[in-house]
């Protein structure tokens, strides 16, 4: 029992990042043949460490959270662990079987039944049929979809699907769970009961759980141990409560990280970047708070733009622009160019909900981009007590929290 | 289970992998199944399809080789002549489009969990399996219409069905790994395809290639694997008009075997990288 259950030593994953896409068109490969130097062109790629240096060692039944923000190497540990992809260096050790849930409803048909559902994605996710057999009954009654077990999932409401999918995968058996986000989903009721399932999964039955999730609360309330990752490496590994308040601490003040610039300028460049939150530095911002973002740049030659400047912070999400915030269409017109300068765009009631995102600013003189930076800070959402009801509508169902309100009125006589 | 233990590095996954396919052979079995299941609920005609194409094809090459080209049928009726070769056509030409596919429409499934990877085109392979059974009834259909009895010939039909099966498996796994790698290959393969219903003797028996352009000619024709096969079924389905022609079979199977080997070997080289690919 003394030996760890899972032991990580120096492991690294290196992605080669070709700027001409790497599943590449045949006609590349070929052209590359027959003209050596347009393949030169290809060679434009970067390495990219997405973990580096990794050591760690759970012991047998416990469970530990694994926090950290986008881009940190969370998903790729995952998907070492789950053998979805190799390591370039270092090795792990496990010892027992894993079943790893990086998504629910892996494989599911929307052609097929819940029952042949049941039985496709119990395969996928490693149970042998007459595993899957025996717990039938006990899946089809945890999911509460006993009447419509014989229709089609692509039927279904969104909420069946989920309950479903989860049902299969708490059913899994193995003596490592890896769980990444599946708490996301799911009504609140049905979010606790599957939160009470993980837990006797960790505590009853001695399973081990390493438990990815930016639901910090729920992070907090399952695991007593913690690991951030932070830019493919251990930044800290402790008691969860630590853990997270170091994380979520407001990032520090102070020169921040090299800007990403992916338009430059020489007599104009961007000093700093933040978000504020009354006057402080956040790297969370609650939906329904008053958001600054805040730029501060710095210029040698103002006389190259007599007419001013314009600005803007363009939010993304999940790879989508969701706003962009255009000083020209927020105000009219332009800002005066000074030696040294802060440009700052306020949002009172932020709409955006739980979700990681990235700022990408830009300077433009009379439309013509200046500079630019894209994920210059990157930043997450919280759901918040918004309609201060206590309840919310799942996170599927949309990314806002608005304001607005109700009534209901007699109808016409 | 208790003991069971795994060592994850670069490289390791290659040592286990035929244990692992082994380990595997449920979800493989689920798969072909969720695969058939789907395909027959979801066209109406589900089964009649995978009749009418064959059917189809074997009444145009009736009319076209037969009637207007009046090639030789060394006293078989055409349209046996042609659904002899159909048959392990069409279960070469299905698997191997399939498989192409295969690997991209399951996306989802390889970039969430792990499984040998090989398991997704061999899965097209048993789904074009069952299709060639259905279709398989027609040609009995055929023979019972015109009276054509089998000779013991027949027995060894699993044999050339296997044949056509492995000379489906190489290119197939190929294609796989290639259409990952350059999606083009989605376009190439319907072409390669059409083109090879015509480079094999389905239209026309072999012999007739050997009439027209020589023994050198016939030999080189040999190369294209599916010859070797379409004569087998020829031979145990209609019988002895169509002798095979061992040297010209050999030749066949022997190109079937080395693009079974380069595909495995292409596929197992490529696989690593799917789910940072794909």
């Amino acid at each position: 029992m003394s030996n760890p259950i899972i032991r990580v030593e120096n492991l690294g994953k290196k992605y080669v990042i070709g700027h001409r896409a790497e599943a590449g068109t045949l006609r590349d490969r070929l052209a590359g043949i027959f003209h050596p130097r347009s393949a030169g062109r290809r060679t434009s790629s970067e390495e990219f460490w997405a973990l580096r240096d990794l050591s760690f060692e759970v012991n047998r039944g416990e469970v530990v959270g694994i926090i950290g923000r986008n881009g940190a190497g969370k998903s790729t540990l995952l998907k070492i662990l789950s053998r979805i992809t190799e390591p370039t260096t270092g090795r792990i050790t496990l010892e027992g079987r894993v079943a790893s849930l990086l998504e629910v409803g892996t494989g599911f048909h929307p052609e097929l039944t819940g029952r042949e559902n049941i039985f496709l994605n119990g395969a996928i996710l490693g149970m042998s049929r007459a595993e899957i057999r025996k717990k039938f009954d006990e899946i089809v009654a945890f999911a509460e979809i006993e009447r419509f077990l014989d229709t089609p999932v692509k039927r279904y409401s969104s909420g069946m699907y989920v309950r479903l999918a989860f049902a299969v995968a708490a059913h899994l058996d193995p003596e490592i769970l890896i769980v990444d986000e599946v708490l996301a989903v799911g009504d609140a009721e049905f979010q606790k009961k599957c939160l009470g399932k993980m837990q006797n999964v960790a505590q009853g039955e001695g399973r081990t759980v390493l438990f990815v999730s930016h639901q910090m609360a729920a992070v907090q309330n399952l695991c007593r141990r913690c690991i951030h990752l932070r830019e493919g490496r251990l930044a800290e590994d402790g008691p969860a409560g630590q853990v997270i308040e170091t994380y979520l601490r407001p990032l520090e003040q102070g020169t921040p990280p090299a800007l990403n610039y992916t338009h430059r300028c020489d007599w104009l460049e961007i000093e700093s970047i933040d978000i504020l939150l009354d006057d402080r530095t956040v790297s969370t911002v609650p939906s329904g708070s008053t958001a600054t973002f805040r730029l501060a740049y710095r210029c040698s030659d103002p006389a190259r733009a007599p007419r001013g400047i314009e600005c803007s912070f363009i939010v993304w999400g999940n790879g989508q622009k969701l706003v962009n915030f255009w000083s020209e269409a927020g105000t009219g017109g332009s800002f005066p160019i000074q030696d040294r300068g802060v440009i700052s765009c306020t949002v009172p009631a932020w709409p955006f909900r739980a979700q990681s995102m990235s700022l990408t600013v830009g300077i433009s003189r009379q439309r013509e981009l200046l500079v630019e930076a894209h994920e210059a800070v990157v930043f997450s959402g919280i759901d918040t007590d918004r309609f201060g009801t206590g309840i919310l509508p799942h996170s599927s169902e949309g990314m806002l929290l608005l304001a607005h309100e109700w009534r209901s009125d007699p109808g016409p006589k | 289970m208790a003991s069971f233990r795994l060592i994850i590095e670069s490289g390791r996954t290659e040592r286990h992998y035929w244990r692992d396919l082994w380990r595997y052979r449920e979800l493989f079995y689920l798969l072909a199944w969720r695969d058939l299941l789907v395909r027959y609920k979801q066209t109406v005609i589900g089964v009649a399809w995978s009749v009418l194409r064959p059917f189809t094809t074997m009444v145009v090459f009736t009319l076209v080789f037969g009637k207007l080209g009046r090639f030789p049928s060394d006293g078989v009726p055409y349209p046996l002549l042609v659904y002899a070769a159909l048959l392990p056509w069409q279960l070469f030409a299905n698997a191997l489009s399939d498989s192409g596919n295969s690997l991209v429409g399951n996306a989802h499934l390889i970039s969430k969990v792990y499984f040998p990877r090989m398991i997704i085109p061999a899965t097209a392979l048993i789904v074009s399996l069952v299709d060639f059974l259905v279709s398989f009834g027609i040609m009995a259909g055929l023979m019972a219409w015109y009276g054509f009895a089998p000779t013991p010939a027949l027995l060894l039909l699993p044999l050339f069905i296997v044949a056509a099966m492995l000379c489906a498996l190489g290119p197939g796994l190929l294609i796989t790994a290639l259409t990952v790698q350059y999606r083009d290959f989605r376009y190439i393969t319907p072409f390669l395809v059409q083109i090879g219903l015509f480079a094999s003797p389905v239209g026309y028996s072999s012999a007739l290639v050997r009439e027209r352009f020589g023994e050198l000619a016939y030999h080189l024709y040999c190369l294209n694997p599916m010859v070797g096969v379409i004569d087998g079924f020829r031979w145990a389905l209609l019988g002895p008009a169509f002798a095979v022609n061992w040297t010209g079979f050999a030749v066949s199977f022997g190109i079937s075997a080395i693009l079974l080997v380069a595909g495995i070997w292409y596929f197992r080289r490529m696989e690593r990288r799917f789910a940072d690919v794909i």
